[in-house]
């Protein structure tokens, strides 16, 4: 998959992000975290790209390296056809406003002795926009009022606001700069169920105005499933399984996904429906087993699984990393179909 | 029926407000749980649900306190008269407990075998040797892997699930009538939690534990309580059976809250939200607390406080407008 396709907005290629484990008197790099290890991602130009999987399977990691606030090992990322890996950081400069974040907790995203004013206008500062200050409040006053926020507010501080209304405040820093790609990185995690719908609502509207390309990071499928364009689904740091979120929900095909389904609690009272399908627990991304990096926990592990590294098996509709989707595949192509296979 | 094994009522617990005055956290709650049964408490956070916990285990953290009037029975006892090494006897014999974050409840430098150890002899005299054997089939009766050499792991070298197993092993060591499991897989992973949802559903069935379930998650909810009780700034808003309020809320917030889960049939349609943002403790509207947000709001919302109505013998809400479409 070294193609890069010409309608992409953001392409990564064989991403490593490998953070050193120091030991001993000289610190020297006695072993490697494996954050990120080979991921290839693809991110359209106005869709929601939700990137899920459980804590340590290096998610955030991914997000951190697009954003170059985490140095890539290996591999690379390309915006709009540029690879930003090469660029020096004045270079990059131009693409650090196109993308922007809004991150899980709005408490400590936001520099606590700024008035929200100088917060949210912070980036239109550093990148000049607007002729000056006072021009620069009145567009402050403009996006307050978009998320929802009384722009006569705007002198106070992040702390006399609620966390919903922190979230807003840092999603209108973010769109201040008008940037194309906003990295949500479990934006609406730490907030409670009823203004979790407020800022989903907020982040769709604002999806739909202004054209903008999400990369949604979460841990909750109940959000992708609502939320979600297209899905990647992360393990260890490998994207295990791509494809549009209606058919990841109807028919997973990668053993890792159908366990995170199978654990999503049922809100219908006519069925309980959690099945602990994942065997024992994530292991540390510091020692992951070798092969797939699912087998230990996959109920349907073949005796390659252990050894070998599965291929990254192509659909019309995404990829899964997993022997087992092989057969799937020569399902599909054949057109026979061995009731397994999806025809989407 | 029998009594009840926890009866909760008029349970307020304040804590000081400006000046001279006390605000409260839980104002009047009450309710009740049968042996066996689970209830979920279920509410956002600031309601008041984990501070009920606490007060039913008498460790409200000062200057927080109970307020006269309040009433807790538990094993037809009064919790609140009983002499502080009788309520030591109860916590953790009779009552256990297991929170959100294992991993601040355990001790770092003890291993998860001897703490075990330590909470069986806190309160039974049994030997060495015993001890160790039952805390190691404790541990594999909640499905720790590898029992035996477990009981030498130290904290750190056990993931979050399997600390949560830890403490729900140390929990149920003397085979309380009553656990109390605050947000016990709000930390974990789903994988994860949904092993640990299985575990207590299967423990309190084998068991015969009563259990009273602090949560924010109506999935949770649905997948191992029998009732549910509503919390909002502080007061119960609606009661009743898990199929009740899931199926037929009556309560606009209880159904706000449902309508305000992203679920898939609502796909490219916008979430219902509830208006607002949830009142801070001592910043409660009069009347109907939830007036503000309600979207059905009338004249004796903001004025007066509603009534407990019974809508079924096991469903109850307190709104004005259940109130008046049920009828006196």
């Amino acid at each position: 998959m070294t193609v890069l396709s010409a309608e992409a907005l953001l392409e990564i290629r064989g991403l490593r992000t490998w953070f050193p484990v120091r030991t001993g008197v000289l610190r020297r790099p006695s072993s490697y975290v494996r954050a990120v290890d080979g991921v290839d991602l693809t991110i359209f130009p106005g869709e929601t790209l939700a990137l899920v999987g459980e804590s340590g399977c290096g998610k955030t990691t991914v997000g951190r390296t697009i954003l170059q606030l985490t140095e890539a090992s290996g591999g690379s990322i390309w915006y709009r056809g540029v690879n930003l890996s090469l660029l020096s950081s004045q270079a990059f400069k131009p693409y650090r406003r196109q993308i922007q974040v809004v991150m899980q907790d709005p408490g400590s995203a936001l520099d606590p002795r700024l008035t929200v004013r100088d917060c949210i206008a912070e980036g239109m500062d550093a990148f000049g926009i607007g002729a000056g200050a006072q021009e620069r409040t009145e567009r402050v006053a403009g996006l307050m009022g978009r998320v929802s926020l009384d722009p006569a507010t705007m002198w106070r501080y992040p702390h006399e606001f609620s966390g919903g209304q922190r979230q807003r405040i840092c999603i209108a820093r973010a769109l201040a700069v008008d940037p194309e790609l906003l990295i949500c990185d479990e934006a609406t995690s730490a907030l409670d169920v009823s203004i979790q719908a407020q800022i989903l609502n907020l982040l769709a509207d604002l999806q739909a105005e202004r054209k903008l390309t999400y990369l949604f990071i979460t841990h909750d499928l109940g959000v992708v499933r609502y939320f979600a364009t297209r899905v990647a689904v992360m393990y260890l740091g490998r994207i295990v399984e791509v494809g549009p979120t209606e058919r990841i929900f109807a028919e997973p095909r990668h053993p890792y996904t159908k366990a995170l389904l199978a654990s999503i609690p049922s809100l219908d009272p006519a069925r309980r429906s959690v099945k602990p399908v994942a065997l024992g627990d994530v292991p540390s991304p510091e020692r992951p087993p070798p092969g797939c990096h699912y087998h230990p926990r996959c109920a349907v592990r073949l005796e390659r699984c252990s050894r070998e590294d599965p291929p990254v098996v192509p659909f019309s509709d995404g990829i899964s990393r997993c022997f087992l989707s092989l057969d799937d595949r020569n399902g599909q192509i054949g057109g026979q179909g061995n009731g397994r296979t999806s025809t989407a | 029926m029998s009594a009840p094994l926890l009866t909760v009522e008029g349970l307020s617990v304040s804590f000081p407000g400006d000046g001279e005055s006390r605000m409260r956290v839980v104002d009047r709650v009450g309710f009740s749980i049968a042996a066996g049964e689970t209830l979920a408490l279920v509410g956002e956070s600031g309601c008041g649900k984990s501070m009920t916990a606490l007060a039913i285990m008498r460790l409200i953290p000062k200057p927080g306190r109970i307020e006269a009037g309040s009433q807790i029975g538990f094993e037809a006892r009064d919790v609140l008269s009983l002499s502080v090494p009788q309520m030591r006897a109860v916590r953790g014999a009779r009552i256990g407990m297991i929170f959100q974050e294992p991993q601040t409840s355990l001790n770092p430098v003890t291993t998860v075998g001897s703490q075990v150890v330590e909470a069986i002899a806190l309160h039974t005299q049994v030997s060495g040797s015993a001890a160790r054997k039952r805390v190691v089939e404790l541990f594999a009766q909640v499905g720790i892997p590898d029992p035996a050499s477990r009981f030498d792991a130290y904290p750190h070298q056990l993931s979050g699930g399997l600390k949560q197993r830890v403490m729900i092993a140390m929990a149920m060591a003397l085979r309380p009538r009553l656990l109390i499991a605050d947000e016990p897989t709000t930390a974990l992973d789903a994988t994860i939690r949904a092993q640990i949802l299985e575990l207590l559903r299967n423990l309190s069935a084998t068991t015969g534990t009563a259990v009273l379930l602090i949560t924010h998650d109506f999935g949770v909810v649905n997948e191992v309580a029998d009732r549910v009780a509503v919390m909002y700034a502080g007061q119960i808003v609606e009661e009743g059976t898990r199929v009740e309020l899931l199926s037929r809320p009556r309560h606009p917030y209880t159904q706000g809250l449902l309508r305000s889960i992203p679920k898939p049939e609502a796909r490219g349609h916008r979430l219902e939200e509830i208006k607002g943002a949830v009142p801070r403790p001592g910043h409660w509207p009069t009347g109907c607390r939830f007036h503000t947000r309600c979207t059905f709001a009338f004249e004796p919302c903001p004025a007066q406080e509603p009534a407990r109505t019974a809508v079924s013998t096991t469903q109850a809400a307190r709104c004005h407008l259940v109130a008046r479409e049920i009828g006196p």
